[in-house]
C-alpha cells in the first residue's frame, strides 16, 4: 500500500529531525531539523488527505508551511542576535535558561 | 467559404520532438541540481554540466521547431493547426485537479529556440569571461536554472506552470544580479530588481485568479479544461461570454505584471541597475529571458488583452500608451549614460516598448518577430561590451573614461558590434529593419497615426544614441584604461574576482595593451552577429508573400474551430481533428462571438509593405546616425568649444540634462515618495493604535479588574484560598528541589525531555487504543 510508504518516509524524516534537534550544537542546524520535523508532519497530513480524498490535509499542510516560514524567520533573528552578543551560535554554551 | 470536413482537413503531423518538448526545461533543471550537488568536485567546476544541459535543450528546441514547421506544412492553408498538448495530473485535492503540461505551438517554438540558443552561447561565453571567479560553480548553477525557468514558462500549458517559471526567473535574476554581492551597490541593485518585479507580480497573481474564477465554469462545460488552461482562457476570451468589466480588470492586472517584468514605464527603473551583474547575465536577461517574459505573457494570452482592452478598437489602449511613453523616455535616457551597458539597457527598455506597441496595436506577428530578431542583436551587443571590458578596458564599462579607438585592436568585436548596431537601428538588409519597420508600419496601417509617429521618433533616437555609443567606444582617441593607463584604485567595474581574474595569462603578458578576446568569447559574438544580419529574412515582407515564413509558421490561424463535445481529458484529441469552417482572412474571431465553434486567436490585419513608407523610416534612421555622428565627432573628437560644457552654460540644456541624469526623478520618487510614504504612516498608525486603542482597552479592563479584585481579595482570597495555597506551596517547594537538576539550562536537554515525554504520551495512546 502506497500510504504506508508515505508514512514511513514521514517517520524517518521525523526521527532524523529529532536526532538533529537533540544532538546538534549549531543553532542553525537545529532550526533546520525543526523544519524537517514540520515537513514530516506535512507528509503525514498529505498522505492521509490523499487516502481520504479531502482537501483538509492539503489546507493544513499549506498553513504549516506558512507557519514554518514565520518560525524560521523568528528563529534566525534570534540566532543572529545571539551571535551578535556572544560571537558564537553554539547551543551548548547557552545556559541562561537555568532555573 | 464552406468545405466538407474531408476536403479541408489534413491530418496533423506530430513527432517525437514535439511530443517531448517538455524535456527542454526539465534537462536544465536536473543540470542545476547536479551542479549544486557535485559541481565543485568536477574538473571544470560544474560548467560542463551547464553547457551540456543547455545543448540538450537546444537540440530539443530545434527538433521541436523543425517538426512544427512540418506540421504546419502538412496542414491545409486555412486549417487551424492545433498545438501539441500533453498534460499530467500534478496535484489533486477535493475534486479540483491541477495539471502540469506542455503547450507547443508556433509562438512556443520560436521563443523556445531563441532562449535555448542564446543560453547556450552565453554559457560558452561565460566559460572564459568568468574564469577564476570565486563563485564560478554557483554562477553556472543559477544561470542554468534561470534558463530552465524561462523554458518552463514558454512551454507552459496552464497559468500555474507559467507562474512557476516566471517566479523562478525572478529568483534567479536576483541571485545573478547580486552575484558579486560583496559590493553594496550590487546587492542593492539585486534587491531593487527583485522588489520592483515583485510589485508587478502581484498583478499576475490577481490576473490569473480572476481569469480562473471567471472562466472555469465555461471552460469545464465547453472544453473539459480547467480555468487555468491557456487554451481554455483564450477560447473563453473570444467566445463573447466574458463580462467586459471582469476581463478588462484581469487584462489590466496581467499587464501590470508585464510592465514590471518587461521594464515598461513606470517600473523600468530596475533594468539599468541590473547591469550590476556579470555581463553574460545582462546579455541573457536583456535579450531572450526575463524581460521578454512580460511581452511573452501578452502574446500568449493575446485573446484576453484583445477582448479586455479592445485592441484594434477605435481608441488607443493602455498598452500602446505605456509602450509609447517607454520608447521615448528610455531612448532619451540612453543619451546621458557614460556606462556602455547602461546605454544598451535603456535601448532594451525602448525596444521592449516597440514590442508592446506592436501587441497593443494589433500587430501580433511583427511584435513576436521583433522578440526573435532583437534577441540576437541585443545579446551580441552585450557580449561585445563584455568582450571590451574583459580584454581592453580592465573591467571598466565607462565609455568616456576608459574606451575609445578600439576598432583597430578588436576587429571581431568591432565588426560584430557594428552589424548589431545597424540591426538595432533598423538599417535595411539587417534583421532589425524587417521587424521594427513592420511594427511601425502595422501600427500606422491599423489607424494609430500618432503612435506610428512616436515609433518613427524612437527610431531616430535609437540611431542617434547607438551612434554616440559606437563613436565613444571604437573611434576617436584611446582614453583611460584602453590607452594603457592602469587605474590602481579599483574604482571601475566592481569585479568580485579582480585579483584572481587579473592573474590569468592574457593580463600578465599583454598587461597594458588592449587586445582581441579569446575564441570562447569571439565565437559566440560572431555567431550572433551573423544571425543579426540574416534572421530578418525569416519574415522579409519586402520580398513578397513567399518570404513570410514567420507568418505561416508562427501566427495562430484565426479560424472558427468546431466545438468538441463537452468531454473529459480526450478533448484535446477531438480539437486537433476538428474542422475549419470559415476562411482565413475574413474570420469573425475577435470581432464577434463565433457561432457553433470556438476561436483560439483573434483575426488581425497585416499591412501591405510599401517601399515609400520604408524609405521614409530609413531616411529618419540615417538622419539620426548622421546628426549623432557629426555631434559626437565635434563634441568628443575635436572638443568643439561651442558644444563642450553646453549643459553647464545653457539653462534649457542644463535643466534637460539634469532631468535625464536623475532619470526623471523616478528613483527618488520611489525611494522617498512611495517607500517612505508607505512605511512612515504605517509605523505611525501602528504606534497610535498601540498607544490609544490597545492601551485604552487595557486600562479599561484593568480598572474593572481592580474593583473585582478588591472584593475577591477580602472575601475569598484571604479566607479560603490562602490555606490551600500555603499547603500547595510547601508541596511545590519539595517537588522543585527534587527536579531541580533537570533544569540544566541547556536547550538540547530540554529538547530531549520534550521528545521523550511526547514519545511516552504517544506510547500510552497507542496502548490505550489497541
Amino acid at each position: 500500500m502506497l500510504i504506508s510508504q508515505f508514512l514511513l518516509l514521514g517517520a524517518i524524516l521525523f526521527c532524523i529531525g529529532v536526532y538533529g534537534v537533540i544532538a546538534r550544537k549549531n543553532a542553525v542546524l537545529v532550526l533546520m531539523s525543526i523544519e524537517l520535523i514540520l515537513n514530516s508532519v506535512n507528509i503525514n497530513l498529505l498522505a492521509f488527505a490523499l487516502r481520504n480524498g479531502s482537501a483538509d490535509g492539503h489546507t493544513f499542510a499549506l498553513y504549516i508551511i506558512a507557519v514554518a516560514a514565520a518560525e524560521v524567520g523568528v528563529g534566525l533573528a534570534m540566532v543572529l542576535l545571539i551571535y551578535r552578543n556572544r560571537r558564537s551560535i553554539g547551543l551548548d554554551e547557552l545556559s541562561e535558561m537555568r532555573g | 467559404m464552406m468545405f466538407a470536413a474531408s476536403e479541408v482537413l489534413a491530418p496533423l503531423r506530430g513527432g517525437w520532438f514535439l511530443e517531448n518538448a517538455w524535456l527542454a526545461p526539465v534537462v536544465p533543471t536536473i543540470g542545476f541540481a547536479l551542479i549544486v550537488l557535485i559541481g565543485k568536485r568536477l574538473p571544470k567546476k560544474g560548467s560542463e554540466i551547464g553547457v551540456l544541459s543547455m545543448l540538450v535543450s537546444l537540440v530539443m528546441a530545434s527538433g521541436a521547431a523543425w517538426q512544427w514547421i512540418q506540421r504546419v506544412g502538412a496542414a491545409n492553408e486555412e486549417q487551424f493547426v492545433a498545438p501539441v498538448v500533453r498534460t499530467w495530473t500534478w496535484w489533486q485535492a477535493g475534486g479540483m485537479q491541477f495539471t502540469i503540461g506542455q503547450h507547443i505551438d508556433g509562438l512556443t517554438v520560436v521563443v523556445l529556440f531563441v532562449v535555448a540558443f542564446i543560453s547556450t552561447l552565453v554559457q560558452i561565453y561565460s566559460l572564459e569571461y568568468l574564469r577564476g571567479d570565486r563563485r564560478y560553480t554557483h554562477f553556472f548553477a543559477a544561470l542554468t536554472l534561470f534558463s530552465a525557468g524561462m523554458l518552463a514558462m514558454v512551454i507552459a500549458e496552464d497559468m500555474i506552470l507559467f507562474l512557476l517559471g516566471w517566479e523562478i526567473m525572478g529568483l534567479c535574476s536576483f541571485m545573478l544580479i547580486g552575484h558579486w554581492w560583496e559590493d553594496g551597490a550590487n546587492s542593492r541593485a539585486a534587491l531593487k530588481a527583485f522588489f520592483t518585479v515583485r510589485t508587478g507580480d502581484v498583478g499576475l497573481l490577481v490576473g490569473i485568479s480572476m481569469l480562473f474564477f471567471a472562466a472555469n465554469d465555461w471552460t469545464t462545460t465547453n472544453l473539459g479544461l480547467s480555468g487555468f488552461s491557456i487554451r481554455g482562457i483564450s477560447a473563453w476570451a473570444l467566445s463573447g461570454e466574458p463580462n467586459s468589466t471582469v476581463i478588462l480588470v484581469a487584462a489590466f492586472a496581467l499587464f501590470i505584471a508585464a510592465i514590471g517584468k518587461s521594464g515598461q514605464f513606470p517600473l523600468h527603473t530596475w533594468l539599468p541597475d541590473a547591469m550590476a551583474g556579470p555581463t553574460p547575465v545582462s546579455s541573457l536577461l536583456h535579450s531572450s529571458t526575463m524581460v521578454v517574459a512580460g511581452v511573452f505573457l501578452v502574446a500568449r494570452l493575446y485573446p484576453v488583452f484583445f477582448t479586455g482592452l479592445d485592441i484594434l478598437g477605435p481608441s488607443s489602449n493602455v498598452i500602446m500608451v505605456i509602450a509609447a511613453i517607454t520608447i521615448v523616455i528610455a531612448a532619451a535616457l540612453a543619451f546621458v549614460q557614460t556606462d556602455i551597458k547602461r546605454v544598451l539597457a535603456y535601448s532594451t527598455v525602448s525596444q521592449l516598448g516597440y514590442m508592446m506597441l506592436g501587441l497593443g496595436a494589433g500587430a501580433w506577428l511583427p511584435a513576436v518577430f521583433h522578440i526573435f530578431t532583437h534577441a540576437f542583436f541585443k545579446a551580441c551587443l552585450f557580449l561585445c561590451a563584455g568582450s571590451i571590458s574583459h580584454s581592453a578596458s580592465h573591467h571598466s564599462f565607462d565609455m568616456k573614461k576608459d574606451m575609445g579607438g578600439l576598432r583597430k585592436h578588436m576587429p571581431v568585436t568591432f565588426a560584430s558590434w557594428t552589424v548589431s548596431t545597424l540591426a538595432l537601428c533598423g538599417v535595411f538588409p539587417f534583421s532589425g529593419f524587417f521587424s521594427k519597420d513592420e511594427i511601425i508600419d502595422n501600427v500606422g496601417a491599423n489607424g494609430y497615426t500618432f503612435f506610428m509617429v512616436v515609433g518613427l521618433g524612437g527610431a531616430f533616437l535609437t540611431a542617434a544614441y547607438m551612434t554616440r555609443a559606437t563613436y565613444l567606444t571604437f573611434f576617436g582617441q584611446a582614453r583611460g584604461a584602453s590607452a594603457g593607463e592602469h587605474d590602481t584604485q579599483d574604482s571601475h567595474d566592481a569585479h568580485g574576482s579582480h585579483d584572481a581574474h587579473d592573474s590569468h595569462d592574457a593580463h600578465d603578458t599583454k598587461h597594458d595593451s588592449p587586445h582581441e578576446s579569446g575564441i570562447l568569447i569571439t565565437a559566440p559574438i560572431a555567431i550572433l552577429a551573423v544571425l543579426a544580419i540574416f534572421s530578418g529574412l525569416f519574415n522579409a515582407t519586402p520580398f513578397g508573400e513567399s518570404w513570410e515564413y514567420m507568418k505561416k509558421w508562427v501566427e495562430p490561424r484565426a479560424v472558427v474551430v468546431a466545438q468538441p463535445s463537452a468531454g473529459g481529458p480526450g478533448a484535446a484529441l477531438v480539437l486537433s481533428l476538428s474542422e475549419a469552417e470559415s476562411g482565413y482572412g475574413d474570420s469573425p474571431c475577435g470581432k464577434e462571438a463565433p457561432v457553433d465553434g470556438i476561436c483560439y486567436a483573434p483575426q488581425v490585419n497585416h499591412a501591405k509593405f510599401k517601399w515609400s513608407k520604408a524609405l521614409l523610416s530609413l531616411a529618419i534612421v540615417f538622419a539620426g546616425i548622421a546628426i549623432s555622428w557629426l555631434l559626437s565627432a565635434a563634441l568628443y573628437g575635436r572638443r568643439d568649444p561651442r558644444l563642450v560644457g553646453l549643459t553647464q552654460r545653457n539653462g534649457v540644456a542644463r535643466a534637460g540634462y539634469r532631468l535625464l541624469a536623475n532619470k526623471y526623478y523616478l528613483d527618488d520618487l520611489y525611494e522617498r515618495g512611495v517607500v517612505r510614504a508607505v512605511v512612515g504612516p504605517m509605523a505611525q498608525g501602528a504606534y497610535w493604535f498601540n498607544q490609544k486603542v490597545l492601551d485604552g482597552i487595557l486600562h479599561g479592563i484593568a480598572r474593572v479588574a481592580r474593583v473585582v479584585a478588591l472584593v475577591v481579595y477580602r472575601d475569598i482570597d484571604q479566607r479560603v484560598v490562602d490555606g490551600a495555597v500555603n499547603a500547595s506551596g510547601e508541596l511545590a517547594q519539595s517537588a522543585g528541589t527534587t527536579v531541580q537538576p533537570i533544569q540544566s539550562g541547556r536547550v538540547g536537554h530540554y529538547g530531549a525531555l520534550l521528545f521523550a515525554t511526547a514519545a511516552v504520551v504517544a506510547l500510552v495512546f497507542v496502548i490505550l487504543n489497541t
